[in-house]
């Protein structure tokens, strides 16, 4: 398979100024290193509580961020430290999916506006006018063509979220970024959307970047999972790998702790407690960032940072005592 | 006596574009020391009709019965509702950081709670307020008693408000979505501590979510609410092993699950939620359900009334029962 964007050492610190003197005092390390790749037409899934990093990892991809190390390249062409104007051809290849259908959206524009700026901005001729193509775009996604008059207002959450997709197809991208793209949505019209997205990648071959925390739907939807924990890949492994085997006690947790709408299950469930929260990535612990929580956590934890290693074929882990380690 | 006795709720709004039927004849019971999940979606008036238990509508037009421990809310003077609040009955709310004061230290705000129930020093009532954060897991108390809402992360605001909700022991506690806002590993936490509260002190609990993994975790009986009503009620493990109505299989079909073998595709609902101010007529659910025409008709103009099917298990709908048991087993269930 082609690799469509590799990633390599990836950082992005946030500087934190204090004082008169708006002195650096210390950075925030959201993303901290990653190491990754993306194939072409897969899915790839990014998850991890508040505050681990997915977000700031997506808008690194997109280059909304500019990272403070590393290096992302795009088809074999490293776009790193490429300058605004230099970025805008790429942005027709890449394109970003956000959370909230509420605030991504133009309340002072109609839908056609809305959906047909990708074209002016990049003056994009399309064979029968902007208005033809919007429409095509917005039958795509399952909207009524004849809205292409109507404000944001008068559509639901879902035929927002719609939008806002059929906006950033309008380029035809090769990879998609979508941050949440479900997640603020009632769960029927969820569904809704989690089926048009799984759709036009089918129909338009798409790459995704999937930035979520619901472990459910990242497993119907993820071809790979990489799970982060403050702005680290602590696993990163084949979807059913990843939730049939999970090597990370991180990973353990997390699945251990989605609520499984079964109520015979309630007793008699393995159940994992992390206890407290997710520590803060402006001090982070030492060695392992998880040692904190961990109740697997040995001395070598805190003294020792465990790298990411392929203990099986494509699946990697960092840590010192895995679960299910291979045989 | 049953302990809260929700019985033809109705919350209307009249706003400038129409009367706003948010419940719209809701009915329930719950008893101490269990939990009631209600399901729905956003708009379905879950929310609502646990604001009218609590007294909270300024401007609502609620008519219907809530009986509290032998004792009718609806209508009640508001000053002593006031006085329930807090000890009889507590809410949790969604959003912690909007339900606090921004201005009160944690501590000021279950001490301000816990001394109008209570008449106590203010170093009792803050003795209280940090025997409260320890119970609920905030750790170092004694000294993030005085903290101020923002200084807290999410889920420690969280068992912060649940610390204030409980620091009277509530005879009737409302749960509005919990730990919506929270990630996994702090909802698994927060759930636990509901569950053990509750075994603690005894409290009716009523959660409202749209998880239904949520419901399955806590709930001895879940209602699914749809368009101001419930569209069916029943113990928990019948509305999942058995459930009757189309919305809720169609919930069920939406919602990716870690517990089965992944399906190639969700199986969502068509269309989207209904306007509260134009219900659909008839059952409100029928613009949007895949087996009206089984029935023919009737679901446009005819609103379906609950209906006992058996084991206490209670369902809305125009289907015959044999229909509805020949859809679950046949396209339903297989496919989840």
């Amino acid at each position: 398979m082609d690799e469509l964007l590799t990633v390599s050492g990836l950082e992005k610190h946030f500087p934190v100024r204090r004082g008169l003197l708006q002195r650096r005092t210390g950075a925030v390390k959201a993303v901290d290193g990653l190491d990754f790749t993306v194939n072409s037409g897969e899915t790839l899934a990014l998850v991890g509580e508040s505050g681990c990093g997915k977000t700031t990892t997506g808008r690194l991809l997109t280059r909304l961020l500019a990272p403070s190390a590393g290096r992302i390249e795009f088809e074999g062409r490293d776009i790193t430290h490429l300058s605004t104007a230099a970025l805008r051809p790429l942005r027709r290849d890449i394109q970003m999916i956000f959370q909230d259908p509420y605030s991504s959206l133009n309340p002072r524009h109609t839908v056609g506006t809305i959906v047909g700026a990708p074209y002016r901005l990049q003056k994009v001729q399309t064979p029968q006018g902007t208005k033809r193509a919007v429409q095509d775009l917005l039958e795509l996604v399952g909207l009524n063509p004849e809205h292409y008059n109507r404000y944001p207002h008068e559509f639901s959450g879902g035929q927002r979220q719609r939008i806002g997709i059929a906006r950033t197809l309008a380029l035809k991208p090769k990879l998609i970024v979508a941050d949440e793209p479900v997640s603020a949505l009632d769960v029927s019209i969820q569904a809704q959307v989690v089926n048009l997205l799984e759709d036009l990648q089918n129909e338009l071959g798409l790459t995704y970047v999937m930035i979520a925390h619901d472990l459910s739907v990242v497993r119907h939807m993820s071809d790979r999972v990489a799970v982060m924990y403050l702005g680290k890949i602590v696993e990163l492994a084949e979807r059913t790998a990843l939730y049939e085997r999970p090597m990370h006690p991180y990973t353990v947790a997390l699945l251990s702790a989605v609520p499984i709408p079964d109520p015979r299950r309630r007793e008699g469930r393995e159940r994992i407690r992390l206890t407290g929260d997710v520590p803060s990535p402006l001090n982070p612990p030492p060695a392992c960032r998880f040692h904190t929580r961990c109740w697997k956590a040995q001395d070598k934890c805190r003294t020792v940072e465990p790298p990411l290693l392929e203990l099986a074929p494509g699946h990697q882990t960092a840590c010192h005592y895995p679960e299910n380690p291979p045989t | 006596m049953t302990f809260l006795d929700v019985r033809d709720l109705r919350v209307h709004f009249p706003t400038d574009d129409g009367l706003v039927r948010s419940v719209d004849g809701l009915s329930y019971r719950l008893e101490r020391g269990k939990t009631l999940g209600i399901v729905g979606e956003s708009g379905s008036g879950k929310s609502v009709s646990s604001l009218a238990v609590l007294g909270l509508h300024k401007r609502a037009r609620i008519s219907g019965e809530i009986w509290l421990d032998g004792e009718e809310l609806v209508g009640a003077d508001e000053e002593h509702v006031r006085g329930l609040r807090g000890k009889k009955m507590a809410m949790i709310f969604q959003d912690p950081l909007s339900a606090m004061h921004p201005y009160y230290t944690v501590g000021q705000q279950i001490v301000e709670a816990y001394r109008i129930h209570h008449r106590v020093s203010k170093a009792v009532a803050r003795k209280h307020a940090i025997e409260m954060l320890d119970r609920v897991g905030i750790p170092q108390p004694n000294s993030r008693v005085d903290d101020y809402p923002h200084q807290f992360s999410g889920g420690m605001r969280q068992r912060a408000m649940i610390a204030m909700a409980l620091s009277c022991d509530p005879e009737l506690l409302i749960a509005d979505e919990p730990t919506t806002a929270l990630d996994v590993t702090v909802q698994a936490q927060i759930l636990d501590l509901i569950r053990d509260l509750q075994r603690e002190f005894g409290s009716a609990v009523v959660i409202i979510t749209h998880d239904l993994g949520v419901v399955a975790e806590l709930a001895d009986d879940i209602l699914v609410m749809y368009g101001g009503r419930c569209v069916e009620n029943g113990p928990s493990t019948e509305i999942f092993d058995n459930p009757q109505h189309p919305y809720t299989w169609g919930l069920l079909g939406s919602m990716p699950r870690l517990d089965r073998e992944r399906s190639e595709r969700l199986m969502p609902i068509k269309g989207t939620p209904p306007s509260l101010i134009n219900v659909p007529s008839g059952c409100a659910f029928h613009p949007r359900c895949a087996y009206a025409e089984l029935v023919g008709g009737a679901c446009g103009y005819e609103v379906p009334q609950l209906r006992e099917v058996g084991g206490g298990h209670q369902v809305a709908c125009h289907l015959s029962q044999e229909q509805r048991h020949r859809v679950w087993h046949t396209e339903i269930e297989p496919n989840l």
